[in-house]
């Protein structure tokens, strides 16, 4: 560009690319680590882990000792955190009002979801690769110092029940975040909800048979189970509360933010 | 260039924006000069689509903002430099733009330096920054993709008398290498110092426009008198035109001599008649900003 000048050659748009997915995956990511929030939650997610395993290798009998043990119990502690980062990621853009940047430098909202989406995965998938790992240190160290069974047997089922319930829970949480878009409101109902939808199932008689069908909770109970061996129905059964507990809300929220206004201050 | 046509955007029943049309060019600061509640920050949002218009439409560099490609390279975007993450560092925050534009690092560096945030400073959490220095820090992150364009809405408010100087020479030199600069405020001696055109905007519509020396000085004869409604009323006999200000002027699109000889038919005292020079611009806005009656308007 020449000083002075009066009429600039029009801009030539055809030298500049689309901001990647890639790019903008890695931002979304970088984004849930560089706030003191978000390192904190990591740290718990860590921590939690850790103490989980620790808790189990004094509490238990040494004959359960074993890795598909020590890797179950990790399950509860990381299925409270990893949602509530999945919630941020998302009613932080309006909490903090970042959304007003980051819907500027990519005005196609849908490839910040698409991104926003895939970093919560990853970041579900390693927090199932930290605790699979701890279990196994664990394990090692229950058969060394608490003469532990230490059993080695997971198998593909086990993993893959595991890494199921985190993603599930990651994901519903970035699904409650957009279709609340508020991080307080978000949370309890998050965790309200499966609360008190138990609790009616368990009071109205005539519900408890529905209840696998339309309790995510209760559909979820055989991803839990030793056996790992979920029948034609209860694949079923866990596929429909995924679509009315994930999905109905991934695809509302997602729908809310598309055509959510950004307000400055 | 910015192109907006018609822009209009409605809540309910009411117009927050109605049909606002203004162009800014190449090689000028233009200054979107309105009272609080005008809709300057709603046509700003519209503008880069964060705010989906009612009608109307608008366009940057040519094509609408949405279809630019990595727009933050082209087009500089502040709306509400608070709008930051607490919890994030300064230097946080541009380097998660330039990842984002694909910029180098060292963009971070040289931005920080313009606007002068030194490293600790940098480091320091945005929670912690003053308006000041976030407005410094929104200014950086504007300027990070190196645009042609810059979109700032209020981005002197916090600054300090010899900030607003600096930011004057930095618009006016991102201009004179061609750039396009549009900013807004509600302050009219703010945007004095800065912009070199205006557009003026009062409850949603476009009010006047146009250079800031033509403004100024394009506004008539300015006269007072002890009764202003009879020297009204002499006035409309002399077909003279003119418009009743805030401060119990009258401001009349004519000479002293001819508004001198209309009172002297009347019998009626002036008690003051000058040429109003800013004083039509200045009117005009603090009757907006009076009708508005958010504050108190000094008389």
């Amino acid at each position: 560009m020449s000083a002075l000048t009066a009429s600039p050659a029009p801009i030539d748009f055809s030298q500049t690319s689309q901001v990647k997915m890639s790019r903008l995956f890695r931002v979304e990511l970088r984004k849930v680590t560089d706030t003191r929030a978000g390192l904190w939650l990591l740290v718990a997610i860590v921590g939690l882990t850790l103490l989980a395993d620790v808790i189990f290798l004094f509490a238990a009998k040494s004959s359960e000792l074993t890795y598909e043990n020590f890797a179950a119990v990790t399950a509860t502690p990381q299925g409270f955190i990893l949602p509530i980062l999945g919630i941020l990621l998302v009613t932080s853009e309006w909490s903090q009002r970042t959304g007003l940047v980051t819907f500027t430098l990519e005005p196609s909202r849908g490839r910040v979801v698409i991104a926003k989406f895939l970093a919560v995965v990853a970041i579900g998938l390693a927090a199932v690769a930290i605790a699979l790992a701890l279990g196994a240190l664990f394990n090692v160290i229950g058969a060394g110092v608490a003469g532990g069974a230490g059993d080695w047997d997971l198998g593909f089922a086990g993993a893959r029940d595991f890494t199921l319930l985190q993603l599930i829970g990651i994901i519903q949480g970035l699904a409650f975040g957009m279709l609340f878009m508020n991080s307080a409101v978000a949370i309890v109902l998050f965790f309200v909800i499966p609360t008190a939808w138990s609790i009616l199932f368990g009071l109205v008689g005539f519900l408890e048979d529905a209840a696998p069908w339309l309790d995510l909770g209760t559909a979820q109970q055989p991803l839990f189970d030793a056996s790992h061996s979920l029948s034609a129905t209860e694949w079923s059964q866990l596929l429909v509360t995924s679509l009315i507990w994930i999905v109905a809300p991934l695809v509302a929220g997602v729908i809310r933010l598309l055509r959510a206004e950004l307000k400055s201050a | 260039m910015i192109e907006v046509d018609g822009l209009t955007k409605a809540y309910g029943k009411h117009l927050a924006v109605d049909g606002v049309t203004f162009r800014v060019e190449p090689g000028t600061v233009t200054g979107f000069l309105g009272p609080n509640g005008a809709g300057k920050s709603t046509t700003m949002r519209m503008m880069v689509g964060l705010t989906p218009p009612t009608a109307g439409g608008s366009t940057i560099l040519g094509v609408p903002y949405s279809k630019i490609p990595n727009p933050g390279t082209h087009v500089g975007v502040l709306l509400d430099a608070s709008a930051q993450h607490a919890g994030r560092s300064g230097r946080e925050v541009l380097h998660l733009g330039a990842m984002l534009m694909s910029l180098e690092e060292r963009r971070v560096d040289e931005m920080l330096e313009l606007v002068g945030l030194s490293d600790v400073e940098a480091k320091r959490r945005v929670g912690n920054y003053s308006l000041g220095m976030r407005q410094r820090l929104g200014i950086a992150h504007a300027l990070l993709g190196d645009p042609q364009v810059l979109v700032l809405d209020e981005p002197a408010n916090g600054l300090d008398p010899a900030g607003i100087r600096w930011m004057r020479g930095l618009l006016r030199g991102f201009a004179e290498r061609g750039g396009t600069v549009l900013l807004s405020s509600h302050l009219l001696h703010e945007i004095e110092m800065i912009a070199d055109e205006l557009v003026v905007i009062g409850r949603g519509k476009i009010v006047a426009q146009g250079s800031k020396d033509e403004l100024v000085s394009a506004s008539g004869t300015l006269v007072r008198s002890i009764d202003l409604e009879t020297l009204a009323v002499a006035l409309k006999q002399a077909e003279l035109s003119f418009t009743r200000t805030a401060t119990n002027s009258l401001i009349v699109q004519s000479t002293g001599e001819q508004i001198g000889r209309a009172a002297a038919g009347a019998g009626v005292v002036l008690t003051e008649l000058r040429p109003a020079e800013g004083a039509g611009l200045e009117e005009m806005f603090l009757q907006l900003t009076a009708d508005d009656a958010r504050d108190e308007v000094p008389s």
